[in-house]
This record gives C-alpha cells, structure tokens and sequence, in this order.
C-alpha cells in the first residue's frame, strides 16, 4: 500500500479524526506522558518501583548456570550493564536462521535452547520476564532503533497492516485509538499513542510485570477481536511496526503503567 | 474474618446523621463533626471501635495523604502522617487504617515507638471503589485521632480478557 | 525467588532520622477473588512485617488483604547507632522472608 492510498484509508475508515498516520517524533508521548504524577512517581524511582524486583531476579539468572551446556548468560555475554546496553532497543530484530524477526523473549529462548541447551522458559513466566527486565534495563534512556533492514519490510508491513485494519466484533483498528483518538478519554483512563518503550512492564491492572504481548491481547480483548497465541507471528510483526513507530524514544524498560 | 453487615432495618434519623456527616467529611459545606467514625458504615464502625473502644476519637493530629483521584484501585499511593513530638513520654504508640467499601476494613495496623522519629508511613492499598478511607493514631497518653479522605477509583478502560 | 528491595542510607549522624523503603515480592491474594471456575482463590498475604535495629524492634505492621500486591512500606527510624537493620516478613501458607542491611552512625 503505497503512503497515500494508506493515509486515504486511515482517513475514510476513521471517519471523525483525520489526523496524520505516522505521528511525528516530536509530537511523540509515551504512556508515561498520560500518567498521574503519582504513578510516574512510582516508575522515577527505582527504590518504589515494583519491576525492580524482576530486575533484580533477572540479574541473578544472568549469572546461573542452565542446561546440559552448563553455561550462563555471563559466561557468553560477560557483564550485561555493558554488552547488553541499548540491545532491547533494537529488537524485534532479523534472526538470519529463521528468516523472520525475532522478539528479545524469543531470541533470549534461542539462546537458552541453543547454547545452553535448556529448556525454553514458559511465555510469561518469572523468569523470562525477569530476563527481558533485566536485559531492557540497560538500554533504558537510549532512544529506539530498528534497522532499516530490507529483508524486515514484509514483516514491518504486515505489522502495520495490523494495526490499521479493522478487525473484532467491534470493527475497530488499533490506529483509531492510537494514531487517532490519543489524548482523548476512554472510560475514565486517556488514551495513550501505544508506543511500547518500557516493556516488559509493571502493569497496575495485572499487578504484576508483563510483556508486550500480553498487553496486545488484552487490547485485543477489548475490541473483542480474536487474540493470538503467545508467540504467535502476528504479535512479532504488530511488535515490529510498534518499535518502528516508536523509533527515536527513549526506552523506559521497566516501566510502570495504570 | 467476619464482616458484620449494616443492619436491613436503619432507621431514617441514622441515615440521615451518616449522610450528613458523609457529605461534611466530603467538603460538602456542612460542618465537620468531632467524631467520624459515626460517619461510615457499620463494618468500618465496629472496626474503628475495636481498637478505640469507648474512648472519645478526636479530629486532628493525623494527616493522610492519597491523591483525590485514582487511576487504578489495585496500587494506591498512601502516607499517614502524625504530629508528635515522638519522645519517650510523648509518642504515637499506633497507626490504623481502614475503608468503608472494601470487603472488609481493615487495611493495615502499624505500631510505633520513639525510636521512630518521625510517626509516618507510607504504602500502597487496594480500594475496590470510590470510598471513604480513615486513619486513627494512637497516642502514648491514651488519646485517639483521626482523619478521613474521599478518594475517587475510576475503572481501567483496558481489563484483562482471562 | 521470593525477593525484597530494601532502601537504607548506608550512613548517617547519630539522632538523624532516616527513611527505610522496603519492597516485596509477593502476590497477595486477597481471598475476595474467584477463580476461572468461580470458586474462590483462597487468601494468600504476608500478615505481618518487623523491622529490627540491632535486635531491637522499632516497628511492626499488621498487614490486611487490602494492601496491594508486592507490599510496599516506608517508614522512619532514629540513627543511634552503627550496626544491622533486619526485616521480616511472615504471612499465609507459611510465607517468611527475611533481610538485613547494614548501616554506619557517626
């Protein structure tokens, strides 16, 4: 779909706001923008942060010893705070071997069943997310960036595809809340631009730290549209177009949301 | 645990001191009572009466903190603050929080001593709906305080879907 | 991995009061709540937290099921001397979990 033909659509499908699809960078606002100071105040500082203790767990599995390799992250990847600063900042990324993008859960799941030849960590679980929480942390601050990597556009496409068509008994498209309606009200909450820059986060709502594909299916949910399987390609494409949407942020990972 | 219920058969007059005293407490316009834990309703009542038995509950001394409008019900930022001298003949011995809509009142005891320094404590709570939310202090003389907020919960427009 | 967060300043003048930050893990289910079956999720909190200052207790917190999950509790001390701030939490089902952190008084 070329940008125009893209642009037309949004425009005619949406119907009440013709605002530009793509939102400019300095017009971008992360979820914490529409937060009360109260649960910004929470995310600021580390020490009333619930996510930190995720954190925390992840900088111990780190360093465990896991599979029949009997190797840690360290033993590959030596400090974390240094050789793994600004990489969740890149991801999805393109796994060559799989041809595909990859998410940071999945490509932390390649590492555990590939070299340390362990099991993959349950979707969700303690550990994954304390991983993924701890490996996000240190590209916190540093602004997202995915390669303009041509053998990503089909996927980046079908992302964006995603999140402009209208899908659910609803028929509503992500693009009409976020690219559309932010800042207005649904319900009593506003409604953020949906750019993910501090997953996996503590979410209020779940009480409980949480992945970008976990709050995809609740938004799913909400528009009473069928939600995937963990894993499944459409959240990897949906979370490629997110980060690409979302590129020049800066990354909040752990963040907190209501 | 046992909740005790407010009663089916409250009479008009009851009613109408709780609500008056309701919308005093709310900034209404009427004027604050000196006791408001005949305010709220019958749970919360017995709660508060458990720990202050018969003695009088005074308004003052004790400040709480809580924003008036609240994202979310599951993470509530809440301080309770006592002035005190804190010293060993003039201390708060104890803080006790409590709500009308939860179900069931109580929300945390803390008991304090001199050593404290300063009688403030910070947490988060769970409020299941808009609601009333009282602290009373317990004063080493004996004395009780009091003070009690309306703190609005509007609902995540964005729930699970399990 | 039941894990706690806990803030103390590392130092401090004797009769300062400081602030003590500490975080948990922990779910605390409330007992209110039902499962997918409609069956009631039996209650699961910490109940109760003790902070110690060189063995001494100076503060104790009752907790109820209406404190949100992965407690959080600030409160204050006075600095009176160098020596270890121990934590405790204990609760339903068995729940404890313990802490210390060390702290210097000039």
């Amino acid at each position: 779909m070329t940008r125009a033909a893209f642009l037309l659509l949004t425009v005619v499908s949406a119907g009440v706001a013709a605002s530009a699809a793509d939102i400019p960078l300095g017009e971008r606002k992360s979820g914490y923008d529409f937060m009360a100071p109260e649960t910004r105040a929470m995310q600021d500082d580390d020490t009333a942060n619930p996510a930190m203790l995720w954190v925390l767990d992840g900088e111990t599995l780190w360093q465990r010893r896991e599979g029949s390799a009997g190797k840690s992250c360290a033993d590959c990847h030596g400090d974390a705070r240094t050789s793994m600063k600004g990489v969740a900042a890149r991801y999805p990324a393109f796994n060559a071997a799989r041809a595909r993008p990859v998410d940071l859960g999945e490509r932390i799941n390649i590492c555990r069943t590939e070299q340390q030849r362990a099991t993959p960590l349950a979707f969700e679980s303690k550990e994954l997310l304390a991983l993924a929480a701890y490996i996000g942390q240190q590209s916190r601050g540093m602004p997202i960036e995915i390669a303009d990597d041509a053998r990503m556009r089909p996927f980046l496409q079908a992302g964006q595809d995603m999140f402009t068509g209208r899908q659910g008994q609803l028929n509503l498209s992500c693009a009409q809340c976020h690219d559309d309606n932010w800042g207005q009200k649904l319900a009593g909450a506003a409604i953020p631009q949906g750019h993910p820059t501090g997953y996996p986060l503590y979410r209020l709502e779940w009480q409980t730290l949480g992945s970008l594909q976990r709050r995809l299916r609740n938004c799913l949910f909400g528009m009473r549209a069928v939600s995937y399987p963990y894993g499944a390609p459409d959240y990897i494409n949906l979370e490629l177009y997110l980060m690409w949407r979302a590129r020049g942020m800066r990354v909040e990972t752990p963040a907190v949301r209501p | 645990m046992t909740r005790q219920d407010e009663p089916l058969s409250r009479t008009r007059r009851r009613f109408l001191l709780e609500a008056g005293a309701i919308a005093g407490a709310a900034g209404i316009g009427l004027p604050r009572g000196s006791e408001p834990a005949a305010a709220t309703p019958a749970s919360m009542r017995a709660a508060i009466r458990k720990i202050v038995g018969e003695a009088p509950l005074n308004r003052g001394k004790i400040k709480i903190d809580v924003p008036a409008l609240i994202e979310n019900g599951n993470a509530v930022p809440f301080t309770v603050s006592c002035e005190s001298p804190m010293t060993e003949s003039d201390h708060v011995k104890a803080i006790h929080v409590f709500t009308e809509k939860n179900p069931q009142p109580n929300v945390i005891s803390v008991q304090l001593g001199p050593r404290a320094g300063r009688a403030s404590v910070s947490t988060r709570i769970r409020l299941a709906d808009t609601q009333k939310v009282v602290a009373v202090a317990q004063m080493s003389d004996g004395s009780f305080w009091s003070d009690d907020v309306e703190v609005v919960v509007t609902l995540a427009a964005c729930l699970e879907g399990t | 991995m039941a894990r706690a967060l806990i803030n103390v300043p590392p130092k401090a003048k004797r009769g300062e009061v400081i602030e003590i930050k500490t975080l948990i893990s922990h779910t605390m289910e409330t007992g209110f709540r039902p499962d997918n079956t409609g069956k009631p999720i039996p209650r699961d909190i910490i109940t109760d937290f003790v902070c110690k200052y060189n063995g001494q207790e100076i503060f104790r917190a009752e907790l109820f099921p209406a404190i949100a999950a992965n407690p959080f509790l600030t409160f204050f001390t006075v600095a009176t001397e160098s020596g270890t701030l121990s934590f405790e939490w204990t609760g339903d089902s068995g729940f404890s979990a313990t802490e210390s952190v060390n702290i210097s008084v000039e």
